[in-house]
């Protein structure tokens, strides 16, 4: 393995491996595509295609509105955001006319892609459900029939619109308004695809449900928006994946993630994050945490351009509980701007935010977070952990941590470093017959520990692998 | 005698431009016990730290060998898989990264693709854990993180014990270490010193030496073998200091 590795390779050659195992491109068969721009045309289109209700179309209109009237983000990293061409992208792309049932449903060469991606495989051995998104809609989607006969719903959210309009119209946007930041307006306007889940009161669903996003068009914009109902002491894990192909031009995926625990209910989200290098990633993920109700985002960012992501937690019942884990790796010419945010509005609530960041050759790594204690929430508990690596001199790390405490009786840790691998901890695993490279990578696997132990033991394996391929050729 | 598998000849180690080991030579046959005794400051750690090829620790000039093979052109992963351990006298840790995993790896550096060996490591790692009185539980802890300087000794034995070295270095694993751990991880090194492995003890103190049993004892002072002999010789250290030594150093 890496004893073969090239040494002082190039950052050119940096997980070259990514296009032959993620970055392939399928031929362009659409049932539809769009023209490229924005406008309230394409809004029109897409809501018309949908055939969806009145109430939604008019959010889509006004969101747009407020999308075209917001300013871009004055904070991150502007210089980048700003390069975004929004007149240049394809908002709406509907790749066939049906949802598969089953694989044999779906057109061969889209099959295939997911096939390569080890989608039907992973669904076969460990899944409860499987949502497989290509370009703007859900193309697959699956949910075990004991799962079905239980009440727990697992759509698309363009189904969910058409098969529970009463329950979408209840909750959907009511964590996250149109207007809560630039993307979260544009998302409202063009939303296609994402998932819709309702888990019944006192339903424990034991193993994942999964989603899937796949970009396969140059210049894409995939605006997928998910809605998470856990109903009262319900459990749910569902984890999500995306890949594309790599473009010399940009891509745009800018999602809205929409959680939300009901008294006692459970909900962990996870997210393995690998998109090609040519994706912006800009995406809002936010939680209910109700009465005694727990709240876990586990976000790994590896791929993207700029990612631009703060999942939060609001702790908003007595007892709630908030934890968001997440891991970024950002290799040159990358910025993975990611964190978390929560908000304890309730008495007795208690969060953990625990961030690991690993930067390389020219990449950039920022922690920006957000903890906000209300005068009411006496007795809660926060836990702030951030360590970022940094693995050669030409990489960078910020962290940028808020604290908003206005509540007595609180307890607050708070712990930030910056490290590098050290000499001496090299020195000792070679010591013992490890090549630089491999002791490099060791001790790497090691500091996301805290983070792959919590993926189920697949995704772990698969974590650890493509963190070795963004290693390949790193000596220096 | 035995062949000759650790040679050393004249050699001369630096620490950021300061000469720190000046001029050792010795010869360790197959399956000897040396032991290097010394006072704080004697340049014993420069000693095992230059061999074992720690970036800071430069070979100025000498030779040193191990199995026929010069060392000193060998980097500390290619020193290792020659044979060569060093225990450290203050091992690091690696959060994160479990014992069972970090052993593993190691082992499998030096299989060569040979799977029948990796096959047998749970049963070979429960055997070596049991020797040296480690609880089982041991395996699943991060390497040295949070470990007590007991259990970071231990571990460092119980890799000896894996890694079957040709030649290990013990520097002053008995240092910080009560009487029944000192009596363990002699157990461990003597069970490790078949006839066919050879060990090199840098210690400060005799102790560790009613449990091991030395065939040479070498006095290290300022850098240099200032005194050599059997294993009386570090009895007359124990009863009598270094001081003495330094005197007759000075009327020679």
């Amino acid at each position: 393995m890496a004893g073969t590795l090239k040494k002082n390779a190039g950052v050119a050659d940096i997980g070259s491996d990514y296009d032959i195992r993620y970055g392939f491109r399928d031929p362009e068969e659409y049932f539809l595509k769009g023209a490229r721009g924005l406008s309230h045309e394409v809004v029109e289109m897409i809501s018309r295609i949908k055939k969806e209700p009145k109430w939604m179309n008019e959010f889509r209109h006004q969101a747009l509105d407020i999308f075209l009237a917001k300013p871009m983000p004055g904070w991150g990293d502007t210089e980048l955001l700003n390069s975004i061409d929004f007149d240049n992208i394809y908002y709406y792309i509907k790749p066939v006319e049906m949802q598969g049932r089953t694989w044999d449903e779906v057109p061969e060469n889209i099959k295939n892609t997911f096939d390569k991606l080890g989608i039907p495989e992973a669904e076969k051995k460990f899944l409860a459900g499987v949502s497989a998104q290509y370009e703007s809609e859900v193309v697959y989607h699956s949910l075990k029939k004991d799962l079905e006969k239980q009440g727990i719903i697992f759509l698309d959210m363009d189904g969910g619109l058409r098969e529970y309009p009463d329950m979408v119209k209840k909750y959907f946007a009511t964590v996250i308004p149109p207007a809560d930041n630039k993307f979260a307006s544009l998302n409202s306007a063009v939303w296609s695809g994402g998932s819709f889940i309702y888990v019944p009161p006192g339903v424990d669903v034991k193993i994942p449900l999964q989603a899937y996003f796949r970009i396969n068009a140059e210049n894409m914009g995939q605006f997928e928006r998910t809605l998470i109902i856990a109903d009262k002491g319900s459990r749910v894990h569902y984890i999500e994946g995306c890949t594309a192909p790599t473009y010399s031009t940009d891509s745009l995926h800018s999602a809205v993630v929409e959680l939300i625990a009901l008294e006692g209910a459970y909900i962990r989200y996870t997210t393995i994050q690998n998109w090609s290098h040519n994706i912006f990633n800009l995406v809002t993920k936010r939680a209910m945490a109700y009465k005694r109700a727990t709240v876990e985002w586990v976000d790994g960012n590896l791929g993207s351009k700029l990612t631009m992501k703060y999942p939060c937690v609001y702790l908003v019942g007595e007892g709630a509980k908030g934890e968001i884990l997440s891991i970024a790796f950002a290799g040159s010419g990358q910025h993975q701007d990611a964190g978390a945010k929560v908000i304890h509005a309730a008495p007795n609530t208690s969060s953990r935010i625990t961030s690991k960041s690993i930067s390389k050759g020219s990449g950039r790594a920022s922690y920006r977070g957000l903890v906000k204690v209300y005068p009411n929430a006496v007795g809660s508990k926060v836990s702030v952990e951030c360590d970022a690596l940094l693995l050669d001199r030409f990489s960078r790390s910020d962290t940028y941590p808020t604290m908003e405490i206005d509540a007595d009786e609180v307890r607050i840790e708070h712990e930030a470093r910056v490290s590098k691998v050290a000499e001496e901890q090299l020195f000792y695993l070679t010591s013992r017959g490890l090549t630089e490279d491999e002791a490099r990578l060791l001790i790497i696997n090691g500091f996301i520990e805290p983070f792959t132990k919590e993926l189920p033991m697949e995704y772990a394996v698969e974590l650890n692998r493509l963190i070795e391929l963004e290693m390949e050729g790193s000596v220096g | 005698m035995n062949e000759i598998i650790f040679s050393i000849k004249d050699l001369h180690i630096e620490v950021e431009g300061k000469e720190v080991v000046k001029g050792i030579s010795l010869d360790i046959a197959k399956g000897e016990k040396h032991a290097i005794m010394g006072p704080n400051g004697s340049g014993k750690s420069s000693l095992a730290n230059g061999l074992a090829g720690h970036p800071l620790y430069r070979i100025t000039s000498g030779e040193a060998y191990i199995c026929g093979k010069n060392l000193v052109e060998m980097n500390a992963t290619q020193r290792s898989l020659a044979g060569l351990f060093l225990a450290f006298q203050y091992p690091l840790a690696v959060p994160g990264v479990t014992v069972a995993n970090f052993l593993r790896t190691a082992i499998k550096a030096r299989t060569n693709g040979d799977d029948s060996r990796m096959r047998n490591f749970r049963k070979e790692l429960m055997e070596k854990l049991e020797l040296l009185e480690i609880d089982k539980s041991f395996a699943t802890r991060y390497v040295n993180d949070g470990f007590s300087g007991g259990e970071k000794k231990r571990l460092e034995i119980l890799q000896m014990a894996l890694l079957k070295p040709r030649i290990a270095i013990l520097d002053e694993t008995d240092s910080g270490l009560d009487i029944d751990a000192l009596r363990i991880v002699s157990r461990g090194i003597n069970a490790s010193a078949t006839s066919d492995d050879s060990i090199l003890l840098i210690t400060h103190y005799q102790r560790i030496l009613n449990y091991v049993n030395p065939d040479r004892v070498h006095v290290m002072m300022d850098g240099r073998i200032v005194k050599s002999g059997g294993p009386e010789l570090a009895s007359q250290l124990e009863d009598q200091g270094y001081d003495w030594m330094k005197t007759e150093k000075i009327e020679a």
